[in-house]
């Protein structure tokens, strides 16, 4: 017998590791970023290839600083998936620094601070994004029009030049415009809802150009990892049903107080991203399945809140980062059951 | 007719598809090995009784004569399994993860095999309750689904029987012997069952089975005609051959671990302990072997044998020709709940159900544990509805009081938390090391307060000696005392007060030595 | 924004003015509090070993408990060792502190054996025992119950032919147990089982 450690059972184990999981997820995020490239060029892509490199570079260090074994800590990908998901929620316009600076505020403050991988509160990319959008919000709301609209879409050199922190030849304002959401907002009280969509350029085939499209990888990712069994439907379902429920209260019709259509909400902005990618993080989710449905709804109500009434034009960082605050309450609330037991 | 089984299932909740294995090992039909060279018969016996021996070394004893029994009624007999000469009484290793050590008879045998024989009972249907339970007592019949109870002891005090389960659900891997001895035995074990129902008083028995054994469920379906016993057909799904799991799949019954299920009115017992029981009963005969699973990789010929208790491991590794090249873990029990052991020196006891030999192919070294990231897999898998991700937290840092709020002592530790666990963390061992530490804890404050009281009884007595010394003094020095200088009134006086002052204090230290008293027989008595 | 460098250093010391403020009152009111709301004494001696031994520098637990309701260190009992320390602590709201070494160090627990064939009959370490575990009488041999000993060591010191022994308390079969993974993952010596012809060694 050659190794030396007596194991408690069980001697056996189911072959799924972490990063088994992680690929999955990674895997996931291949639809909703195709056509993130597709509507607002290259910028997510360029964004992506810079931040996996740094992230697994600044978990290096931060484990080493932890005097952890490094190697299988890089194993785990999760370093991978906060880079990719920071990726996926910033706009493809960032300098390269402000990105970098996103990523170490995710991977050394949010999650290796807080004693690393497991124990972190808060999300750490939406936790990165948060603070990003704090401190340099004009950065952060400097979205592209999406291809159709009417604006250009930054070829590969322009891309590489907002990644670089120069101003493209034609200048930023030839690219960069309102989100739907955004123009939404602005415009509202004015016009009746369907005015507004009949005439804005923003509007898409069911909900803003552009957005659906990513919406829909992103819900297509999202079965994909319900299908796997990677993460379960709790979460997602009631995020996206308190959503629809507080738009369809609000929607008032399509009168000029309307706060947009259901459909809208589902599909513009970070909805799809949000509930199956972010808010079903394990570590920073509700634990027990009555938990999840409570947290899951709570950051539904919470984003739409956030896009109706407060000065942000999305709010599912914050909604998230909302929701694991209150992971703790909601836990403590909805133990479940033990066999034999009462409640 | 044998009613069939339109009885509702209860689905578990939770558990883990595991693969079976145990194909290899229900090959060949049951047979017995040969006889060893020597037999080391533990005299194990339930926590807190010791052993009481019967026979000395250098004794020749028969087969099935009485080695040892316990020392109080909830001890277990132990006989020879063979007839043979006694030529060690010492402690011997025996299959345990801790390596330590058990008083064990070892025994030479002289290959006669020379019987002695309990009388034989005709009918037992004339019988009482209680001159089976003593049969059962004398035979030294245990529980065989791996924790050993006494059976006599399952089966004392606990009136309103009214449903015996016969577990042939046998959920874990690797370990067939269970569905083997059925297939051999089977007339047997149901008249064992007959006389379980009978002692126990109970109205039914519901005999419960997992579906990935048709072979097992067409001949018991062909044996049954009695109407009491009634055969239920429950899913493979591990764990659901655990006591308190099969009794929730047959009635729906749900039974916290701090409760028995006899006080239930539920009695579980293992095909192999009612054969045990129709042996003692009808032939006579002491429990003195068991049938055990002898499998995994590492051998060329899987089998199951009908093991007399004491046969060396080592022997039956042999047997199936075990290749050491590639043996990388020896396991007693599956490969879900077994205990791991480091030497094949130790014997077969009435817990072995299942000698594992497995290669790392089979059964790979566990990979390093990663941080737990709450991913939630095994609150799915527990069937009892725990949360295991909080109760390692809760474990990891010893926060004990949590983790008994958390009900870590509801725990069966099935292991199919971390059978599913993608970060590879051994669940299992961080709760069995926080329930030790609540135990410990609890005696430590039981050794306290027991100290305390003993400290303060111990106190008070000093004292009340102290006192009885001075009132004695004071009383003597009243005597005599001729006092001619001072007025005797005085005198007189001063003596009184003192004999009042010492009355006081006497009185006042029986009165706080009854009342120690009297805490002391409160609390043994709640102990009791 | 237009702010002038020399703000800085301002603000710091601004900041480490209330840091140091902070603590201070902190301070204060913690100690205003554990003297005016005193723990009860019960709860203290709950968690005490209750070994009697007077390692603390007092004569049994229960005066340590009121000397510790009084605001005496809670780290002066090697019997107890770190467990009760930690767990004083916890009741008390304090920080737990490192066993005060100058009180003896913490071991394993031992009992007390009196050497019989040497034992006069004395009755002295009877006496001495605090919890009554000796028994014995006048000029027959004495003898320890091991289970009731505290391993306070007392009776060592009166025995005029120093027969008692001081040994590790017997663990039994049962108390192994698991230890947690970080704690065991290398107790286990490398080991190679072979099975061999015959039965026992």
């Amino acid at each position: 017998m050659s190794n030396g450690t007596l194991t408690s059972s069980p001697h056996d184990h189911q072959r799924v590791k972490i990063s088994h999981l992680m690929q999955q997820v990674l895997l996931a995020c291949v639809p909703g970023l195709t056509a993130l490239v597709f509507f607002f060029g290259w910028g997510t892509l360029i964004n992506l290839v810079w931040l996996v490199p740094s992230a697994l570079a600044l978990e290096s260090a931060a484990v080493w600083l932890r005097k952890r074994a490094v190697r299988i800590h890089l194993q785990d990908y999760s370093a991978v998936v906060t880079a990719v998901l920071l990726a996926l929620a910033l706009p493809p316009t960032l300098p390269w620094w402000l990105s970098l600076l996103g990523i170490t505020i995710a991977i050394v403050i949010a999650k290796h601070l807080f004693g690393g991988l497991g124990n972190n509160p808060f999300n750490p990319a939406m936790t990165g994004y948060a603070v990003l959008l704090l401190l340099f919000p004009d950065y952060m709301t400097r979205w592209l029009e999406p291809a159709g609209s009417g604006q250009t879409l930054p070829g590969l050199m322009d891309s590489l030049n907002f990644f670089l922190g120069r101003e493209p030849d034609a200048g930023f304002d030839a690219f960069t415009g309102a989100t739907m959401l955004d123009s939404f907002r602005e415009q509202h009280g004015a016009n009746l809802f369907t005015e507004f969509w009949n005439t804005s350029p923003l509007s898409g085939q069911w909900s803003a150009r552009g957005w659906e499209w990513v919406n829909a990888g992103f819900l297509m990712g999202g079965i994909f990892l319900l299908y796997k069994r990677i993460i379960s439907w709790h979460i997602p379902v009631s995020l996206l049903a308190a959503l629809t429920l507080f738009a369809l209260v609000f929607h008032d019709s399509g009168s000029s107080q309307s706060l947009g259509s259901p459909l809208l909400h589902l599909f513009a902005g970070g909805t799809m991203l949000g509930a199956f990618f972010i808010a079903t993080d394990p570590v920073t989710a509700a634990t027990s399945r009555r938990g999840q449905l409570v947290y899951g709804a709570f950051i539904g109500a919470i984003i739409f809140a956030m896009r109706s009434w407060s000065s942000y034009p999305d709010g599912v960082a914050f909604a998230v980062l909302c929701g694991n605050a209150a992971v703790p309450l909601i836990d403590a609330f909805t133990r479940p059951r033990t066999f034999g037991r009462a409640p | 007719m044998t009613a069939e089984s339109s009885r509702k299932i209860w689905p578990l909740p939770g558990g883990v598809y595991v693969e079976a294995n145990k194909a290899p090992s229900l090959r060949a039909p049951v047979t017995s090995p040969p006889l060893p060279h020597q037999l080391v018969i533990a005299l194990t016996q339930p926590a807190s009784i010791s052993p009481i021996l019967c026979a000395a070394e250098g004794d020749y004893v028969l087969k099935g004569q009485v080695l040892a029994h316990g020392s109080s009624d909830a001890g277990i007999n132990i006989h020879a399994s063979t007839s043979g000469t006694i030529i060690r009484i010492t402690p011997h290793a025996v299959p345990n993860t801790s390596g330590e050590h058990e008083l064990c008879v070892i025994l030479q045998p002289d290959r006669e095999e020379r019987w002695t024989r309990m009388a034989p009972v005709e009918n037992f249907t004339e019988c009482s309750s209680e001159l089976l339970y003593a049969r059962i007592k004398d035979a030294g019949i245990r529980g065989l689904g791996g924790a050993a109870f006494p059976t006599h002891a399952k089966l004392v005090g606990a009136t309103n029987i009214h449903t015996l389960v016969l577990n042939i659900s046998e959920c874990e891997p690797f370990i067939s012997c269970d569905e083997a001895l059925v297939h051999k035995y089977l007339n047997e074990v149901i008249t064992g069952t007959q006389i379980l129902l009978h002692a126990s008083g109970a109205t039914r028995c519901l005999i419960g089975i997992e579906d990935s054994k048709p072979a097992a469920i067409r001949a018991l379906r062909a044996a049954l005609s009695d109407p009491r016993i009634e055969l239920v057909v429950v899913p493979a799904l591990y764990p659901s051959g655990a006591e308190r799991q099969l009794i929730y799949s047959l009635t729906g019954v749900e039974i916290t671990a701090d409760t028995l299920p006899v006080e239930k009115g539920f009695l579980c017992h293992n095909p192999g302990t009612a054969l045990a029981v129709m042996r003692a009963v009808i032939h006579g005969e002491p429990m003195i072997s068991r049938v055990t699973t002898v499998t995994g990789a590492a051998l060329a010929a899987p089998a199951n044998y009908e093991v007399l208790f004491g046969t060396p491991i080592n022997e039956l590794l042999q047997l199936c020709g075990v290749d050491n090249e590639n043996l990388s873990r020896l396991i007693i029990g599956g490969s879900l709940m077994g205990t791991q052991i480091t030497s094949a020196e130790v014997p077969v006891l009435a817990s072995t159900n299942c000698i594992l030999a497995t290669t790392h192919e089979e059964l790979p070294a566990p990979l390093p544990e990663q941080p737990c990231i709450r991913c939630g897999f095994c609150v799915p898998a527990c069937p009892v509805l725990l949360q295991p991700q909080v109760l390692y937290w809760d474990s990891r840092q010893l926060a004990l009081t949590d983790a008994t709020s958390h009900h870590l002592a509801d725990c069966i530790e099935c292991g199919a938390c971390a059978y599913v666990c993608p970060s590879h963390i051994p669940l299992v061992q961080y709760f069995r090391a926080a329930k030790a530490e609540i135990r410990i804890e609890a005696e430590q404050v039981h050794i306290a307060d027991s100290s305390r009281q003993r400290f303060e009884f111990h106190q008070a007595r000093v004292h009340a000696e102290k006192v009885q010394q001075e009132l004695r003094r004071a009383e003597r020095a009243a005597l005599m005392k001729p006092a001619p200088e001072q007025p005797l009134e005085v005198n007189s006086a001063q003596a009184t007060i003192a004999a009042a002052l010492a009355r006081v204090k006497a009185k006042k230290l029986e009165q706080a030595l009854s009342a120690s008293n009297n805490t002391k027989t409160d609390e043994g008595e709640t102990k009791r | 924004m237009n702010l002038p460098l020399i703000n800085i250093p301002f603000t710091l010391f601004a900041l480490l003015l209330l840091a140091i403020a902070l603590t201070a009152s902190h301070r204060v009111a913690q100690n205003y509090l554990r003297r005016t709301n005193k723990p009860d004494v019960d709860a203290i001696d709950a968690l005490l070993p209750q070994t009697q031994c007077g390692q603390c520098g007092h004569p049994g637990c229960r005066p340590y408990a009121e000397a510790i309701a009084n605001g005496s260190e809670i780290n002066k009992c090697p019997p107890g060792g770190a467990r009760t320390i930690d767990a004083l602590a916890q009741l008390l709201r304090v920080q737990p502190l490192p066993l005060d070494p100058s009180h003896g160090v913490e071991a394993t627990r031992k009992v007390a054996v009196i050497r019989e064939a040497e034992c006069i009959g004395c009755t002295k370490c009877i006496a001495a025992c605090p919890v009554d575990a000796i028994l014995g009488s006048a000029k027959h041999m004495h003898t320890v119950i091991a289970r009731e000993c505290t391993g306070c060591d007392l009776c060592v010191e009166p025995c005029p032919v120093d027969c008692i022994d001081m040994v590790e308390a017997q663990t039994l079969a049962q108390s192994w147990h698991w230890q947690r993974p970080e704690a065991s993952r290398h107790i286990g010596e490398a080991h190679k089982i072979i099975v061999c012809q015959g039965a026992l060694r």
